[in-house]
């Protein structure tokens, strides 16, 4: 950030604004306009073909005694929760594991990262797969083949919390390798001289240098799960009945299926206002916008 | 210190200009340690292995199973007969063609996204006039948006701009919602560039054309390669904007090709798991000839 304009004479020639233009325009057409857009949506009826008709609040009204749209959000929100407390130990731990530089643990750290070649079709076209409840991996495993992970309504949040978890623990990973690889081995050198065990070092150093990272982490699943779409849609489908239509499947089945334009508008509204807001509040409660400058001392 | 943040904030221009990405910077300073075995680390990883390589064994071993291979015996084993029938199968169908769509809106969204950015993260860099920065923080904020909240205006934008299950209806909005985070990157490895080599330029009579052309591309090269990477995977991998905005065989990409085999083969697991295994080939070997470039992309932007 040192190079930032600000401070210093204009001896020279500029680029104009002229420059930033084409992104401004195009980032305006296809991302700022929808926001617009999809908040005049909210207030008319469209099926997906001619016009939307103007229909006053009555998108919001529904939505206010939406028992589904509560459902959903409940359901997103025990989605998210679930998400984090699996991911983050494991992601942790496994970071901080491949940190190491010796040869096993390099080795080891490329398999572990081969999830993150898959597309989200691929990956849970492939866990459709594996727990089939006919022909499945998990059919032919002693005490797993007793249960039937994406038919049994009980099961199968799990079940898609699990996948998720497969998919993106490897991003996660990476951060945290990248982090700790960059902490100082000095002060693993003091710590040792000092008589500090390994576990001792890890909750002492490791942990607390690691903070940035973690709320890092932290923000990204949060969000992610949030607004996780493509793999519940392909996994479930939303089901067995509606025990995975998290709130993202139910504007998307709402509006692409249900032909509900304006009623998924209201929902998608709802959705980006959460999502903003859950940024907003995650960033601010972690100082998550000073973390580059808190960065910089390590 | 992350991956995207080395691999595109070198703390000197030689940096930026010589080594493209080196994320590893801490490999050496912590070498030394932890050379004693850690036996529940050791545990937990070997489980976890177990986790991420038994379902990925099981896919390339049943793409080459027979169809009644893979009914009667254990998936776990390995294939009794195995045969290439799914592999033929698959690109006999409509996969060459979904793969050809898949590149083109791969090469044709990080053009898109490299053609703007770099003239605007240089802007953004180097006009430190108030439009110009505003735009950047409204550009920012794009990062919080979900692409599903929009989902709705942009269907009802490609349709009224007559784009509809069109190849380019994939790749506008795909290059939109990039953007934010490729003029992220663009523009943090822009400002680390000492202002003295913008200003030895001009003292040369170069205008800012011939900034951009003489000294902003060649330094933002690393960033530049992160930025394509990022960009590539996510227009690779894309799978809502295509679901929404196409229909036809004709404009159909790989992910969405292979939802549509599943439908199609039915019973045929094989045959869907040959198809999602060639759909990893193109990434596997990326993976194999410049796993930091891949693995710096991936994380681009996000290690702040």
């Amino acid at each position: 950030m040192s190079a930032r304009g600000s401070s210093e004479q204009a001896t020279h020639q500029r680029p104009s604004a002229w420059y930033a233009a084409p992104a401004v325009l195009f980032f305006g057409l296809f991302a700022v306009v929808p926001m617009l857009l999809v908040v005049y949506l909210s207030f008319t009826d469209w099926d997906g073909f001619g016009f939307p008709q103007p229909s006053g609040a009555g998108n919001w009204s529904r939505l206010a005694q939406d028992g589904e749209a509560r459902d959903a959000l409940v359901l997103t929100l025990v989605f998210m929760v679930l998400s984090w407390l699996v991911q983050t130990p494991i992601a942790l731990m496994i970071g901080v594991w491949a940190a190491g530089k010796q040869l096993n643990r390099a080795v080891l750290s490329s398999l572990f990262f081969l999830p993150l070649l898959l597309s989200t079709a691929a990956i849970a076209l492939l866990w459709r797969s594996v727990l089939d409840v006919n022909f499945g991996v998990t059919q032919s495993l002693p005490f797993l083949d007793r249960f039937n992970f994406l038919g049994n309504t009980e099961i199968v949040v799990y079940t898609v919390v699990f996948v998720i978890t497969w998919q993106y623990v490897p991003f996660h990973t990476l951060l945290y390798q990248a982090a700790a690889r960059g902490i100082p081995a000095s002060l693993y050198e003091a710590a040792t001289i000092d008589g500090a065990g390994r576990y001792k070092q890890f909750f002492q150093i490791t942990l607390p240098l690691l903070r940035y990272t973690i709320i890092t982490s932290t923000v990204l699943m949060l969000v992610g799960s949030f607004t996780t779409f493509d793999t519940v849609l392909i996994l479930t489908g939303g089901g067995p009945g509606t025990a995975t239509r998290i709130a993202p499947l139910y504007m998307y089945i709402t509006g692409f299926s249900g032909f509900e334009f304006g009623y998924a508008s209201a929902l998608s509204v709802l959705l980006l206002a959460l999502g903003a807001g859950l940024s907003l509040v995650v960033t601010r409660a972690s100082g998550f916008r000073t973390m580059q400058s808190q960065q910089e001392g390590v | 210190m992350t991956v995207a943040q080395t691999a595109t904030l070198p703390e000197t221009p030689a940096g930026a200009a010589a080594g493209p990405v080196r994320p590893r910077r801490g490999r050496r300073s912590s070498g030394g340690r932890r050379e004693r075995p850690n036996g529940l680390a050791g545990i937990l990883a070997a489980i976890w292995l177990v986790i991420v390589a038994v379902p990925l064994y099981f896919l390339v071993a049943a793409s080459f199973r027979t169809r009644q291979d893979y009914l009667s015996t254990s998936p776990l084993k390995p294939p009794t007969d195995p045969t290439l029938e799914n592999y033929r199968t698959v690109l006999s169908g409509g996969f060459p063609t979904y793969l050809l769509n898949n590149v083109i809106v791969t090469v044709a969204t990080v053009l898109i996204v490299l053609a703007v950015t770099v003239p605007a993260a240089y802007a953004v860099a180097r006009n430190a006039g108030p439009l110009v920065q505003r735009m950047f923080s409204i550009m920012l904020v794009g990062l919080a948006i979900p692409a599903q909240a929009t989902i709705i205006p942009v269907y009802l934008l490609i349709t009224q701009l007559r784009l509809y299950d069109t190849l380019l209806a994939i790749i506008l909005p795909t290059a939109a919602f990039a953007l934010p985070v490729a003029m992220l990157v663009m523009t943090n490895s822009l400002r680390d560039v000492p202002k003295e080599l913008y200003e030895a330029q001009t003292l040369d009579g170069a205008g800012p054309a011939a900034v951009l052309r003489n000294l902003v591309l060649p330094l933002a090269k690393p960033a530049i390669t992160t930025v394509s990477v990022f960009t590539a995977l996510n227009a690779w991998n894309g799978f809502l904007f295509p679901l929404v905005l196409t229909q036809s065989r004709d404009t159909r990409v790989l992910t969405l090709g292979l939802v549509d085999f599943q439908g199609q083969f039915g019973v045929n697991v094989p045959g869907l798991l040959a198809a999602v295994t060639l759909s990893v080939v193109p990434i596997f070997v990326l993976y194999l000839v410049g796993r930091r470039y891949l693995l710096g992309g991936l994380t681009a932007g996000f290690g702040k």
